[in-house]
């Protein structure tokens, strides 16, 4: 059986669907793990002297929670073999509220490799992730 | 921006050795809870090696290979004009703990772009066998002076 046959997989479905929340900590928390200390990603008055409307989060921070959805949807029955995007919208985080993303995952291309899902992540109803893909394939 | 970085060798890293306790930070940071990501006996059982990394856990590595480039003396990069534009990664395998990647860097091209121009990198990850494990692709936009 190929992996969309195991998972039951139909162009168009919707596998996987989530929030999340981005708060300044989450920032602080990303830069320390990733080694990314670029301070627009932290300080107000660095975003501001380089025009930017407020501190921004991390593209690759985006990036890297917006697949989570997939990878606990999958729960190890296959592994993502290839992921990418474009970052097409800053993602301002507000001191107090944070930023909320929401994303979800659609089913694009079923193949013998296995399945290619779409990403849509939105912020402030306005997408924030271009063309992301996400290919998921058997062991 | 020095087109001629697109015919330049770069050197490889110094091995890169994923360790546990940096999945777990990382995983962490990128709100990833899945028990392959912290518990070592649920990866085992799922049958990996040790814990396995998040999907965009390469950028870590690919962190070194960034510097070198922005520290070509002549490449032209001005840090501070330079917004991520994509980014992919192409694996063979994932990435688990007590993996030790050597990563070597590829300028892949060089596009302008109404002032702007754009550094399409690739940083490819062997594991200490020399087997390839994932590429690392990312594209930068440098900003040019009046934007």
């Amino acid at each position: 059986m190929t992996l969309a046959e195991t998972l039951n997989l139909e162009v168009g479905q919707v596998v996987a669907e989530r929030s999340f929340t981005l708060s300044r900590d989450s920032l602080v928390r990303y830069a320390g793990a990733s080694g990314d200390f670029n301070p627009i990603h932290y300080r107000e008055d660095v975003a501001a002297s380089v025009g930017l409307p407020g501190v921004l989060a991390h593209g690759m921070l985006t990036m890297g929670v917006a697949v989570q959805p997939v990878v606990d949807w999958l729960d190890g029955r296959g592994w993502v073999s290839d992921y990418q995007v474009r970052f097409t919208r800053p993602v301002v985080v507000d001191p107090t509220e944070g930023a909320e993303i929401t994303v979800t995952a659609t089913v694009g291309v079923i193949d013998e490799a296995g399945a290619r899902l779409d990403l849509a992540a939105v912020y402030n109803d306005q997408t924030v992730l271009g063309k992301a893909q996400v290919r998921i394939s058997a062991h | 921006m020095n087109p001629d970085l697109t015919q330049r060798d770069f050197a490889p890293t110094a091995p890169y050795l994923v360790g546990r306790e940096k999945v777990r930070e990382f995983a962490r940071a990128v709100q990833a809870t899945s028990p392959l990501h912290h518990d070592v006996p649920a990866a085992t059982t799922a049958g990996y090696r040790d814990l396995v990394a998040p999907p965009t856990f390469p950028i870590v590595i690919a962190e070194a290979t960034l510097q070198q480039l922005l520290a070509e003396p002549d490449a032209g990069i001005d840090f501070s004009r330079v917004v991520h534009g994509d980014q992919r990664f192409s694996y063979s395998r994932p990435i688990v703990a007590g993996d030790e990647l050597t990563a070597t860097l590829r300028v892949a091209s060089i596009k302008t772009l109404g002032g702007n121009s754009m550094v399409t990198s690739e940083t490819a990850m062997v594991d200490a066998d020399g087997e390839h494990v994932v590429t690392s692709i990312s594209t930068l936009v440098v900003r040019g002076d009046d934007s």
